[in-house]
């Protein structure tokens, strides 16, 4: 296998891998019938509080131990981007907000703060202007230790941080507890039908919550993931989160809210994303056009589970919609 | 089974006087400035009353200031009015972003390529009349999925930002000025073919009558028309509407033809009238934003005015205190967020009150 072609394929699934975690979060969040726009904003916000948390733990400790840097970094992501979800969830939830409205602004929130405390931190970080927490990084960016030297096969399987097997493991789990659990049906029930879910003694309300508020911690661990990892601990105002959390609200639609297939979906959207890069004779301009390709392939796959009208493709019937118990 | 009664219960309003409405929401827009201030203060140390001073003097400090505040309302005002009529069949037309570009596109193109051969008013209404078109295509297309097959046009028209956002990306990569410089630069910086010329002394008056003839417009085609009567009972709901012999399909694609048109529209006049460059940021989050306007002043084109203002005098102001005080500027992001917060959290008292009932023995 050519080096190239290695490369593709680790570049299809780092990026992947963000992604992943925001769409796995997301279809937990839509499974209970919020469509969260914010999945931007949250992937900024776990994005930047894993970062800030290292940082600081690593200017107040010259050795750094690897496993706090980890510790620390890690909750701070999840229970960053949860709390943006319980924003959500209070405004959509308790006090009836428009979904959609609610999940703008919170990207818009999300990535204010974020980038403000990005910005501010590189400014703290003094020197080149840049941010770097390399300890955790480190951490972060580990390979699996002796399967990366199993030659090509190491090398694809193998040559990644730990994160990328964790949205895995999340994703396999997700799909698990959709699937197989009470619980899961339950959740599942909320989302398609709210009123009967209530009536059979199903608490909408909590259900919504906590599957907006777990959904959110995931989705920011994508956002950590490309801090930590794709940008090796750094920080940039450059909206590339952004980008990359309507992706994977886009990955939802196009995995028909399966977990499993946001999984290979991911590296899907990885590989469209930058195949470009390894397609000889494309001048910059095409290049360019080729960039559309995620975005396109997700539209035909709107339309194809619209005309075929199959009901296991359906997004949650009742995804969007708001539910009082007194208005029904 | 016992079944506990909370001490709160909720209670859907029949109808609310208007100013106590107003107090509400007066109330909720303090409430977020005073959580912004201490945010501030807490992030900062600064005073918040200097630093609100020093947002009112970037907003409207001096008359420049002034006059580029107002080219931004406009902006975004245009583009609250573009996405009205759409919303308000509650069509979610989250496109608006792309719809823009195209529109911004097209202008930056015929500004380009036709420059002097044609006489300056001329060109001013081909660019409007091709960015309509631009604009209306985009938003039409998602719409006709929507009212054949029900695909879902949140998400359709969130990916056709995408699709625009990469064919501007093309578009610069083509254009590009100077070489090398992945931008187009300023498109007739000498000549200002196709640029909106100044009417009355003012740079922006030219914004200002285009806008506020179309708020108008908008403000009267909802309220008085046929065609705005449809929207609202296609709105409220699709079955009365199918009931009463509206054609839903008709008025879905019709409406989005508009609302994609007015977007267009608010493309070529960040173009033409205030830019005169095109890149990816051209329509820079405003169609998102625009939304908030839209939705916020309940469809009102007059109280998007107000809002659009209050937005565009937040960011502005923001960037004032970020080079004043040396913070970045997305401390106007996190403050706009803030505020709609609020805003949005208020609807709830308007619609709904608290009925507090204390140690009442209750049957659910």
């Amino acid at each position: 296998m050519s080096s190239q072609l290695i490369q593709l394929f680790q570049s299809a699934v780092v990026f992947g891998t963000v992604i992943m975690f925001g769409a796995i979060g997301e279809i937990l969040t839509e499974k209970s019938g919020n469509l969260n726009l914010g999945v931007p904003g949250i992937m900024y916000l776990g994005g930047i509080a894993g970062l800030a948390a290292s940082f600081f733990y690593e200017l107040n400790n010259p050795a750094p131990n690897p496993v706090i840097c980890l510790i620390l970094s890690f909750t701070a992501a999840f229970l960053a981007a949860a709390l943006g979800g319980l924003l959500y969830s209070f405004l959509t939830i308790t006090l009836r907000t428009n979904q959609n409205v609610t999940g703008l602004t919170l990207t818009i929130f999300g990535g204010g703060i974020a980038n403000f405390f990005g910005g501010g931190l590189n400014i703290m970080a003094g020197g080149v202007g840049q941010i770097s927490v390399a300890s955790t990084s480190a951490v972060y960016c580990a390979f699996v230790p002796g399967l990366s030297g199993m030659g090509v096969f190491g090398q694809l399987f193998f040559h990644y941080g730990f994160m990328v097997y964790l949205a895995i493991i999340i994703a396999i789990a997700v799909r698990f507890f959709l699937v197989r659990t009470r619980r899961g049906l339950n959740l599942r029930a909320v989302g398609e039908n709210p009123a009967t879910a209530d009536a059979a003694g199903i608490n909408v309300t909590l259900y919504k919550y906590l599957a907006t508020c777990i959904g959110a911690g995931i989705s920011g661990l994508g956002g950590l993931y490309y801090t930590m990892d794709y940008i090796k601990g750094t920080w940039a105002n450059d909206g590339t989160i952004e980008a990359l959390g309507w992706l994977a609200v886009a990955l939802v639609i196009f995995a028909t809210w399966r977990p499993v297939n946001a999984m290979w979906g991911s590296y899907l959207f990885g590989l469209l994303s930058w195949a470009y890069l390894y397609i000889p004779g494309l001048g910059r301009r095409t290049m360019e056009l080729f960039k559309m390709l995620p975005y396109l392939v997700t539209i035909a796959v709107l339309i194809f589970i619209s005309l075929r009208k199959k009901r296991e493709n359906q997004p949650p019937a009742s995804l969007g919609l708001p539910y009082f118990r007194e208005e029904r | 089974m016992t079944h506990k009664e909370p001490l709160l219960r909720i209670a859907k309003r029949d109808s609310i006087p208007r100013p106590k409405a107003y107090a509400i929401r007066v109330i909720a827009v303090l409430l977020s400035l005073l959580v912004s201030g201490a945010f501030i203060f807490s992030v900062t140390k600064l005073d918040p009353i200097q630093v609100y001073k020093a947002m009112f003097d970037g907003a409207l400090g001096t008359s420049r200031r002034s006059w580029s505040t107002i080219r931004d309302v406009m902006t975004l005002l245009c583009i609250g009015v573009g996405l009205a009529p759409a919303f308000k069949m509650r069509f979610w037309n989250i496109g608006a972003e792309g719809q823009i570009l195209i529109g911004g596109i097209i202008t930056a193109g015929l500004m380009r390529s036709l420059g002097p051969s044609i006489p300056a008013p001329a060109l001013l209404v081909l660019m409007a009349a091709v960015s309509l078109i631009g604009g209306c295509v985009w938003g039409v297309i998602p719409a006709v999925f929507k009212a054949r097959w029900g695909t879902n046009e949140t998400l359709f028209t969130l990916m056709m930002n995408y699709v625009a956002i990469q064919l501007t990306s093309y578009c610069v990569a083509l254009w590009e000025n100077p070489a090398g410089s992945n931008s187009v630069g300023v498109i007739n910086q000498q000549t200002k073919w196709g640029w909106f010329p100044k009417l009355f002394g003012k740079e922006y008056s030219l914004n200002v009558i285009l806008v506020l003839t179309l708020t108008i417009g908008m403000f009267v085609y909802l309220k008085y028309s046929k065609h705005g009567y449809e929207i609202s009972v296609v709105g409220d709901s699709e079955n009365t509407a199918r009931y009463a012999g509206i054609s839903v399909r008709r008025v879905t694609i019709r409406t989005m033809a508009i609302s994609g048109a007015i977007c267009g529209l608010a493309g070529y006049i960040a173009v033409a009238g205030v830019g005169h460059t095109i890149s990816t940021t051209t329509a820079g989050g405003r169609g998102f934003t625009a939304i908030i306007v839209a939705w916020l002043a309940q469809f009102n084109s007059f109280v998007m005015i107000l809002i659009s203002f209050l937005l565009v005098f937040l960011q502005k102001g923001a960037v004032q205190i970020a080079s004043q005080f040396n913070l970045n500027d997305y401390a106007s992001n996190i403050i706009t967020g803030i505020i709609l917060f609020f805003i949005l959290g208020s609807e709830f008292f308007i619609n709904y009150r608290l009925i507090h009932q204390p140690g009442k023995e209750g049957k659910a």
